[in-house]
């Protein structure tokens, strides 16, 4: 009796399964030059079936991100809903449960060496000697670089202190520095060689809104530069605002993952009328067959099932209705965002 | 194994290439060194132990001249055999002192010193940062510990030649008795000196191994350090402790005061090589643990 390979259980997994992941491989001597594979060069990181799992607690089940090259990602969710681990997991800090990542085509953590020069990173804050200067701390960031040249270090660290405006403040020590400052030393740490890719873990986080926009115009310049940047983030402003792709997390699975226009198409088009007469603007709405007609002072909506909004006004002035205003908001990402992540508080008020 | 794996394999670069990659890793890691040996020998704390460690001998020196020990008076208990010496000859303080501070003020600095090496980098999360560089996990354990040896040499040589400065300035200075009843020229003698400085600062690397693996289990730089010195305590206690004459031989701290035959003519070979071997075994042990503890660990930190 003859056993086909093909009907080994598990062999097509095995097929497209990334390179296995046990053990961290440090220290392999890879080529930092090491080409990518050419399959997956339009994919910044990839992830198939990553999983984290802390004692009893999934922290990340099974997600699969694709990232493209020159995208700005926006890696959404609620605190705990395991982007910080995701991310872990990508740079190679924690080892996944099961499952495995590409960043920019190259397998990790086994491909750490060869890949992570190429990666910038931001990961939960962030964290430097105290009693050293900013510069002093990008030197040793430096030092520990074996792809970086000691012969141009000097003018390496003044560019990426000059780049996120702190020059004048290189000199400080780190203790000294404000919220603001800390965090785009850190950013500043991921511009110490050119990037091909740079992940950032709530890049904004704890700060006041002048740095908050100072940040944000800095990620756009990275990417301006075709940087991919994966940007994770609990803030939806922030990410309706600088990011091209949304994946959405909740409890630890991914919810949603696509282009913001994909995400902001899922919403169900409403229509709102503004009128002096709500009350028969709701009736007439209700008449026609429109579902989840609401009234909130002047203003009525209800679910634009497939109709013409022309249609609509048309209806009203023949009901006499006086029509103030007409329009299709669409759902706010934010609405969106409540809808898959689940989140418990009341936005609505 | 990755793709790249294979690629390397399938074209080897050239001799001179290798040649030239080899260099290139050296320099880095030197340099890397270099930045590691400044944070520690920068940190205030590391300076004041030293600081502390270096006063020793000053105390000594001053309490010894102050009111000198009549021989027979100090060393009938089995206390250090140079505490009469050292009024008769200077040089007797640096031995002196070794021996004082090898009981805690030296296992203490290392202490801090390991125990701080990667539990201090994780609790100020700066150990995320240099893993994402990335540093390599077996390069920076390595560098971590070079820096420890480093420190440890450090700081044996510098309380020798505090106490071998002081000891000339406050006591006459000549011929080196040894512990053997002969003597030899100063200059021979300080060679000892040398010697047994080297020999200490070895069994310190052990300790600080022992440091390093410890601090790679923790994120509370504190609590390695407190472990470290209750393994120190701990030895010691058993070491005196004479039903337990089976196990003293595998002791971290058994082989440590064993320097004393540096100080003998001839030097007595058997016993600090056997310091030196269980010195060597401890570093082979605790470096594995801390290796294989610290390239797996999730850092969460």
């Amino acid at each position: 009796m003859t056993r086909s390979p093909a009907a080994r259980p598990g062999a097509g997994e095995d097929e497209i399964s990334f390179g296995r992941t046990a053990g961290t491989a440090e220290d392999r001597a890879e080529p930092a030059d090491s080409p990518p594979r050419p399959d997956a060069a339009a994919t910044a990181v990839a992830t198939i079936g990553l999983t984290k799992r802390f004692g009893a607690q999934l922290a990340v089940a099974g997600i699969n991100l694709a990232v493209p090259q020159g995208s700005v990602y926006g890696f959404l969710g609620p605190n705990g809903s395991g982007k910080t681990t995701t991310i872990r997991m990508l740079l190679g800090l924690i080892q996944p449960t099961s499952g495995g990542q590409r960043l920019l085509g190259v397998s990790m953590p086994a491909g750490a060496n060869a890949v992570l020069p190429r990666v910038g990173s931001l990961v939960e804050g962030p964290a430097f000697h105290p009693q050293l200067s900013g510069r002093a701390n990008l030197a040793r960031l430096d030092a520990a670089d074996r792809t970086a040249s000691p012969r141009t270090a000097a003018a390496r660290i003044e560019a990426a202190l000059d780049r996120v405006g702190l020059l004048a403040a290189a000199g400080k020590r780190y203790r000294a520095y404000s919220l603001g400052m800390k965090q785009r030393l850190a950013i500043a740490a991921g511009l110490l060689q050119p990037r091909e890719l740079m992940i950032l873990d709530e890049p904004t986080n704890g700060l006041d809104p002048q740095g908050t926009r100072e940040v944000r115009a800095l990620i756009r310049e990275i990417a301006a530069d075709g940087t991919t940047v994966f940007v994770s983030s609990h803030l939806l402003a922030e990410v309706e605002q600088i990011c091209s792709h949304v994946g959405v997390m909740r409890a630890g699975e991914l919810v949603f993952q696509g282009t913001l226009e994909e995400l902001r198409g899922r919403g169900t088009p409403r229509i709102l009328v503004r009128t002096g007469e709500p009350e028969r603007a709701a009736q007439v709405l209700t008449r026609l067959g429109f579902s989840d007609v609401t009234v909130a002072g002047r203003e009525v909506t209800a679910q634009l099932g497939g109709q013409a909004p022309e249609t609509v006004c048309a209806e009203l002035v023949h009901a006499g209705v006086p029509v103030a205003g007409l329009d299709t908001p669409r759902a706010s990402l934010e609405d969106l965002f409540v809808e898959l992540t689940g989140e418990g508080f009341d936005v609505n008020g | 194994m990755s793709t790249a794996d294979v690629a390397s394999q399938a074209s080897p670069p050239g001799q001179a290439v290798r040649g030239g990659v080899w260099l290139a890793a050296v320099r880095h890691w030197l340099r890397l060194l270099r930045s590691e040996l400044g944070l520690v020998f920068g940190r205030k704390r590391n300076l004041a132990l030293l600081a502390v460690l270096a006063a020793v001998p000053v105390l000594l020196g001053i309490v010894l001249k102050v009111s000198p020990l009549q021989p027979g008076n100090g060393g009938g208990n089995g206390g250090p055999a140079f505490l009469t010496q050292v009024t008769g000859n200077g040089v007797f303080l640096a031995f002196l002192t070794l021996v004082v501070e090898s009981a805690l003020a030296l296992p203490l600095a290392v202490a801090v010193v390991s125990g701080d090496a990667i539990a201090g980098e994780a609790n100020r999360g700066t150990l995320r940062y240099l893993l994402t560089v990335p540093a390599g996990r077996t390069r920076l354990l390595g560098i971590k510990f070079t820096a420890t040896v480093v420190f440890c040499v450090a700081a044996c040589l510098l309380v020798s030649a505090v106490a071998v400065a002081l000891g000339a300035i406050l006591f006459p200075v000549g011929p080196v008795t040894l512990l053997s009843g002969t003597a030899v020229p100063l200059a021979m003698g300080l060679l000892r000196l040398l010697l047994v400085a080297l020999y200490l600062a070895a069994a310190m690397a052990a300790l600080g191994s022992i440091g390093l693996a410890i601090s790679t289990f923790t994120e509370h730089p504190l609590g390695a350090v407190a472990a470290i010195l209750v393994i120190t305590i701990a030895s010691d206690v058993a070491d005196t402790v004479s039903q337990l004459g089976a196990v003293h031989p595998y002791l971290p701290t058994h082989w440590w005061l064993s320097f004393d035959g540096l100080l003998r003519s001839p030097i007595a070979w058997p016993d600090l090589l056997h310091g030196l071997l269980s010195f060597g075994v401890y570093v082979v042990i605790f470096g594995s643990i801390a290796w294989a503890r610290f390239t797996t660990a999730d850092v969460t930190s």
